[in-house]
């Protein structure tokens, strides 16, 4: 090992580590302290107060909220809404950056700051025509409403970052392709996809945690009970203040598990994913 | 789409001009599926938001022609000017902040973390501070919300615990203070996605850099400043214009928090104009205060492209 790879740890370089583990620590620590309470029956709590570490693991909680909010529902109506938002956008993208990235067709510059544009737009500026337009074509509160809208907004962002990206496809492959005799179609499906797969399964993972957390357009679209998502269902009673402190922290806890869940799953493509994204 | 098909062309030199020829027309058939959805949901909505800006409607009966009157109406309007103004202060929380933090904690964990205890520290140390950004906000809100009670919350618990029982507060409910709460949640929110974004970025800068300062005796400090912040500035313009953006864009936040309350405090334009357009029923004046949100943002991002552009050209 030459002498530069072989750090001495200075007193400096510890205090840097015990910092950076207190501030993780604090970063963790909301999540601590909900899980410890999600797991308490609504008199020990009462009793005891938040700060108390549990007697025993209460269950009951977790299940009356489950029961009460038919969580499995939300659940199915989240991963059903994201999971077609993100398959959905996916080949629009694909789609349109094959003809912008590697078509190369005329005007493909301002095609592309449109959807950028697009992109940055708050959903403020959509919202009412949307919903008046749903309401008029019978789509209000569905589900299909919103993967719809959502697949429109997410496959924005991604024609212009697939764009970028396939305009520096090589060039050889394509040509070779066509000097087989292969059609237009089958290069895409057959040489441009299966290459950039590790970009696509960035975006799905993108597209897919994005629409999860969305609240603003869900909220407004899916008022019905049996038609929110995850978020909307919990944003919603925490408004109406209707659940006790044990509660709360129960229905937090099974907001965070799914996310975390996801956070593991995609940990390694997401962290890559990010670093795509910000070679804009 | 036939055109591909056609028999290899024997001359270089013919070959790209019947490509291109036949090539336009091929190619924007792709564009198709998506163009059609994109001007159903995007375009067209957009175009009618204007249109209803112009006008007082309360949605159901039929729109009157007023003009620019909601526009006026805006600049005069008090509730609209303090919206504005807690926006700039979740800019701070949401933008800012979290960059300059951000940016000292990559320097840390890659440098000393990453260096002398092991990549995989660097790694854990990062996911952690990561979390909060995998949450939905409507999730980490409720979390929040309930730690801040004022009556039985963790924090105010806490404070009574450590004999600082006179620190407690209603964090949330308090008109003086709500702002601030926010900003706090943003930031505890907010810091994992400029961490990572830099700590990628870092990657890629040329460790002899490094090796050279260190020989020549330069601090940590004097690294951080003229190496790693030189060498991530594209990153540093790219985060500072997501969160910008993101921050303008705050409805979650504010709806889940606080409600826009107490008393307005913490009301966002984002907000005011959801208000408008389903509680107050003045969807003219919600439609113009989106259109005033919409081209702040899209001058924002022409501003910052521009800067990152000039800012390329100097760096090369």
């Amino acid at each position: 090992m030459s002498s530069v790879t072989v750090r001495r740890r200075t007193p400096g370089s510890y205090a840097v580590l015990v910092s950076l583990i207190v501030l993780a620590v604090v970063m963790l620590l909301p999540f601590v302290i909900i899980a410890l309470n999600a797991i308490k029956s609504p008199a020990e709590y009462s009793s005891h107060g938040p700060l108390s570490m549990p007697k025993g693991l209460y269950l009951q909680g977790l299940k009356d909220f489950w029961q009460r909010v038919d969580f499995g529902g939300k659940l199915f109506n989240s991963l059903l809404i994201s999971g077609s938002v993100a398959v959905l956008a996916v080949i629009l993208s694909v789609l349109n950056a094959y003809a912008l990235g590697i078509g190369r067709i005329r005007g493909r510059v301002s095609i592309m700051v449109v959807f950028l544009l697009a992109n940055t737009m708050p959903q403020e500026v959509l919202v009412y025509p949307l919903y008046f337009f749903s309401k008029k074509a019978g789509l209000y509160d569905t589900r299909l409403s919103v993967i719809i809208v959502f697949t429109a907004i997410q496959s924005a962002f991604g024609t212009y970052l697939l764009s970028s990206v396939l305009s520096a496809f090589p060039r050889e492959i394509l040509e070779a392709a066509r000097m087989d005799g292969a059609s237009r179609l089958r290069i895409l499906w057959r040489i441009v996809v299966p290459i950039s797969r590790p970009t696509l399964g960035v975006l799905f993972v993108f597209f897919f945690i994005w629409t999860w957390n969305e609240f603003f357009l869900p909220l407004i679209f899916l008022i019905s009970n049996e038609n929110q998502t995850v978020p909307v269902a919990l944003g919603v009673l925490q408004g109406q203040k209707m659940m006790d402190a044990t509660m709360t922290s129960a229905s937090a806890l099974l907001g965070i598990i799914p996310a975390i869940v996801f956070f593991l799953i995609f940990q390694r493509t997401l962290t890559r994913g990010i670093t795509v994204g910000s070679v804009k | 789409m036939t055109q591909t098909l056609s028999a290899p062309p024997t001359t270089a030199a013919r070959k790209p001009v019947v490509r291109r020829r036949g090539g336009g027309i091929s190619y924007a058939v792709y564009l198709v599926p998506s163009g059609v959805l994109f001007v159903a949901i995007i375009v067209v909505p957009f175009l009618m938001n204007i249109g209803m800006s112009l006008t007082r409607w309360d949605g159901i009966g039929r729109p009157q022609w007023i003009g620019l009157g909601n526009y006026t109406r805006l600049l005069s309007d008090g509730d609209f000017w303090a919206a504005f103004e807690h926006n700039i202060a979740l800019v701070i929380a949401m933008a800012i902040i979290p960059a300059a933090i951000g940016l000292v904690l990559a320097a840390a964990l890659f440098d000393v973390i990453g260096k002398r205890f092991g990549p995989r520290t660097a790694s854990i140390l990062r996911a952690c501070v990561y979390l909060p950004q995998a949450l939905p906000f409507a999730v980490a809100g409720i979390v929040w919300a309930w730690i801040l009670a004022p009556e039985n919350g963790a924090l105010n618990e806490t404070l009574k615990k450590v004999g600082l029982g006179s620190l407690r507060e209603d964090w949330l409910g308090d008109p003086k203070l709500a702002l601030y709460t926010v900003m706090g949640v943003m930031v505890w929110v907010q810091i994992g996605f400029p961490l990572i974004v830099f700590m990628a970025g870092l990657q890629r800068v040329d460790p002899s850099l490094y090796e050279a300062a260190e020989i020549d005796g330069a601090s940590w400090w004097r690294r951080f400043w003229y190496i790693t912040i030189p060498q991530i500035r594209p990153e540093l313009y790219v985060v500072l214009l997501i969160c910008t953006v993101a921050a303008l864009k705050s409805f979650d936040k504010v709806y889940i928090l606080t409600n826009g309350g107490p008393g307005g405090a913490t009301k966002v334009p984002a907000f005011y104009s959801w208000q408008n357009f389903f509680e107050k029923t003045q969807v003219g004046y919600g439609a113009a205060i989106a259109t005033v949100l919409t081209l702040i943002i899209v001058a924002l991002t022409a501003v910052f492209l521009r800067l990152q552009n000039r800012g390329e050209e100097a760096g090369s």
